[in-house]
């Protein structure tokens, strides 16, 4: 549904491809003014990996940083020390001996939505309401398991540490990932969403009988409450207006909060970064993402495209490649070569073509998106699950 | 129909396959390819996605599917068909309610009045029983039901695995929301249909730690639920161009420098110093892949299901390649 928003294109109408102008990370990172680094992006593209080794390396650099994961690997939160998901911030161990000469510390939470949500029920109704509302199953429905609610706690998350950070000091940069959704948009539209079905006009309606004067239903509302007695039975119907009714007082406070995480995405001390895997697939995802933020005025830092298949160096292109290899399968003596040598020319081959056409699927990627600065980040041959392996994907990234 | 006998294949008896996958590991490809698969053996087959992406117009390069059922491929000699459908919860809905209750007018008012926009984004479990009832219409569909396609097999390109169980689970996740009533009623059959042995839920994964460790979760889930666990397919396998022993040698920088270098002068290629490095660092690093790719076929193996390996191929995925994974699917008996 956010897909039918932006219909039309955003960028250049004409363009050749082309390289993208760098992205200095470092520079970023290293920036006192960058209070918040967004890292979104389609599923499976590395965006937590990118997100935690963004955070360490700013953090051996100085900052004083937190960051906030959605559901990284097992061994990467272990080594991160937040396997526990408690909601709390902790500190990473390992990480204080080396940054504490330059001043940085790191903080990781890992994102619990269900506890968030209470948390802001608990923080904004009576204790009362709020054990009332913690007990409706329709809470208990839309706080674990409504799509967009993991996108909503994430920005929830962000505005509170925002706001301790501010008041504590504690940080002075705040790293967060976005959750796998279904469309990398998803959590721009979450606030708004649930905002709008808060304001709905179909609320009012079941609101109306609890509020009283029977004038309001009017034949029009009394077709639709009985296609809902019908369809979901008088039961269901109760329980959703008991909930509605109990939460109607929270609204205007969760709108309000809403808007002011809206806000603080689109201030000047915010950083986007697009992650993306060098697949058509993930890089559509990115250029919807790129048109959405310069739509709504949020400050894009660029693109990071994660497991690029390295350049192969020696200047041995694909054709030669495999017309050696070609050339020693068919030698009459078998003995005559290494075995491997002809396999070592096929990988090389099939590196190349790897290679051109991602390289390709990125300079398209630039020629619609011209001024967005992209870093590529070379892929690894091993798994990335400890603050050493968080360190060379760092490295990588900053050249 | 084709004049040779179908092999016996694995799902022989399964009508309903449900196909789900971690981000990133080509799950809609490999829906994409099962339909196909299943079609060359002379079935009808539709192929469903319900998560407003429009992946399989993109793989089948088609324009954007409505919420209506149309052809996407179809065999030669009257062989089998594919159909795709783009499931809107907001269309079935208001479909199911039409039908069901023969609601007309209410209908509409409901769609009027924010009703249907409720149901189908904040009731999680609402939007979910509608998503998998249209599946369950399809399946179930009789000749009762005039002019309606009956399908030998349905392909549901489904939610990724973290949510899978939960999204099948339409019982559990109505639970607390309807205890009694007739949408309760229609979960009741859809759960009997996806826990029956007609259905099969298929896990996509790669050969990184991360997919693999969803899947074996995944699959640890639906035994929980009782849904009937199907095979693993193992995407984008790399191709296998050094054997053990020089995997052994690459990886210890041990790979016989001197006879490369003779080799690549004898059939005409003047080797550098940078090239030989460079083929000997692209093998370490494809030794190294493959070593931890080898891991984790190992985990998959210990799951104890079936599975089939799909190529990475250099090209990507289009028309094309689609059919020749189909046709891997075929050869290793999914289809």
């Amino acid at each position: 549904m956010s897909r039918q928003r932006s219909s039309s294109r955003v960028g250049p109408l004409a363009g050749k491809p082309h390289a993208s102008p760098p992205l200095d990370v470092d520079a970023l990172l290293d920036d006192r003014g960058t209070n918040i680094i967004v890292c979104c992006g389609s599923g499976g593209v590395g965006k937590t990996t990118t997100a935690a080794a963004l955070a360490l390396r700013a953090a051996e650099r100085g900052r004083k940083v937190v960051v906030l994961t959605i559901d990284p690997a097992r061994r990467l939160a272990q080594s991160m020390g937040i396997e526990v998901l408690d909601n709390t911030p902790r500190p990473v161990p390992g990480v204080a001996e080396r940054a504490k000469d330059v001043g940085g510390t790191l903080d990781a939470m890992m994102l619990d939505m269900k506890r968030t949500f209470d948390e802001v029920v608990e923080g904004q109704a009576s204790p009362e309401k709020a054990a009332q509302i913690l007990a409706n199953p329709f809470y208990q429905a839309l706080s674990s398991s409504f799509a967009g609610t993991q996108e909503y706690m994430a920005m929830e998350k962000l505005g509170q540490l925002h706001k301790d950070a501010r008041k504590s000091g504690r940080w002075d940069l705040i790293v967060v990932d976005t959750p796998p959704s279904r469309s990398a948009l998803d959590f721009l539209d979450a606030p708004e969403r649930l905002s709008s079905f808060l304001d709905g006009r179909f609320i009012r309606i079941l609101l109306a009988p609890a509020k009283g004067p029977a004038r309001l239903m009017t034949a029009g509302l009394s077709v639709v409450t009985n296609a809902l007695t019908k369809v979901l039975g008088a039961q269901v119907l109760r329980d959703m207006q008991s909930f509605i009714a109990a939460f109607d007082t929270l609204f205007g406070g969760f709108r309000a909060r809403a808007q002011k995480t809206f806000e603080l995405l689109q201030a000047d001390g915010t950083a986007f970064l697009v992650v993306a895997a060098p697949e058509p697939d993930a890089l559509r995802e990115a250029a919807y993402f790129v048109e959405r933020l310069e739509e709504e005025h949020m400050p894009l830092a660029g693109l990071v495209v994660n497991r690029a298949n390295r350049v192969p160096t020696g200047g041995l292109s694909r054709d030669q490649a495999l017309a050696a290899a070609e050339r020693l399968d068919a030698e009459p003596d078998a003995d005559a070569s290494s075995p491997v040598t002809a396999g070592l020319l096929r990988l090389h081959a099939d590196r190349t073509r790897l290679v051109a056409r991602e390289t390709h699927l990125r300079q398209r990627f630039a020629a619609a998106h011209p001024h967005v600065p992209a870093a590529v980040m070379p892929a690894l041959s091993t798994d990335v699950h400890d603050l050493d392996g968080l360190r060379l994907v760092g490295d990588l990234l900053t050249g | 129909m084709s004049s040779t006998t179908p092999n016996e294949t694995d799902w022989e008896d399964v009508l309903l396959h449900v196909v789900t996958g971690k981000g990133g590991t080509g799950k809609t490809t490999v829906a994409a390819a099962l339909a196909l698969a299943l079609a060359s053996r002379g079935k009808t087959v539709l192929l469903c996605e319900v998560e407003g992406r429009q992946g399989i117009a993109q793989l089948f390069d088609v324009p954007p599917l409505p919420y209506e059922e149309r052809r996407v491929a179809s065999g030669p000699n009257d062989g089998g068909d594919v159909y795709a459908l783009a499931i809107e919860p907001e269309a079935a809905l208001l479909e199911y309610l039409d039908m069901y209750y023969r609601l007309g007018r209410a209908g509409k008012a409901l769609d009027r009045f924010g009703v249907v926009d409720f149901a189908t984004t904040i009731a999680p479990g609402v939007r979910d029983v509608l998503l998998t009832g249209k599946v369950y219409e399809a399946a179930y569909r009789n000749k009762r039901s005039k002019g309606a396609r009956r399908y030998d097999a349905i392909v549901l390109d489904a939610p990724p695995t973290g949510r899978i169980a939960q999204f099948l689970n339409v019982n559990s996740e109505l639970a607390g929301l309807a205890k009694v009533g007739p949408i309760r009623t229609q979960a009741d059959s859809i759960m009997t249909l996806l826990r029956s042995p007609r259905t099969a839920v298929h896990l996509v994964t790669v050969l990184e730690d991360m997919p693999v460790q969803e899947t074996a979760d995944g699959i640890a889930e639906l035994h929980a639920a009782k849904l009937p666990v199907g095979g693993v397919v193992v995407n984008l396998v790399r191709s296998n161009e050094l054997d053990d022993e020089a995997r052994d040698q690459a990886v210890e920088d041990g790979l016989p420098r001197g006879l490369i270098e003779e080799d690549l002068r004898r059939v005409g290629i003047e080797p550098t110093g940078t090239m030989l490095d460079g083929l000997l660092t692209e093998a370490r690093e494809h030794a190294e892949r493959r070593d931890l790719e080898d891991e984790q076929r190992k985990r998959i193996n210990e799951l104890d299901v079936d599975t089939y390996e799909l190529p990475r191929l250099t090209d990507g995925i289009d028309l094309g390649g689609l059919y020749e994974l189909a046709a891997d699917l075929c050869e290793q008996g999914m289809a």
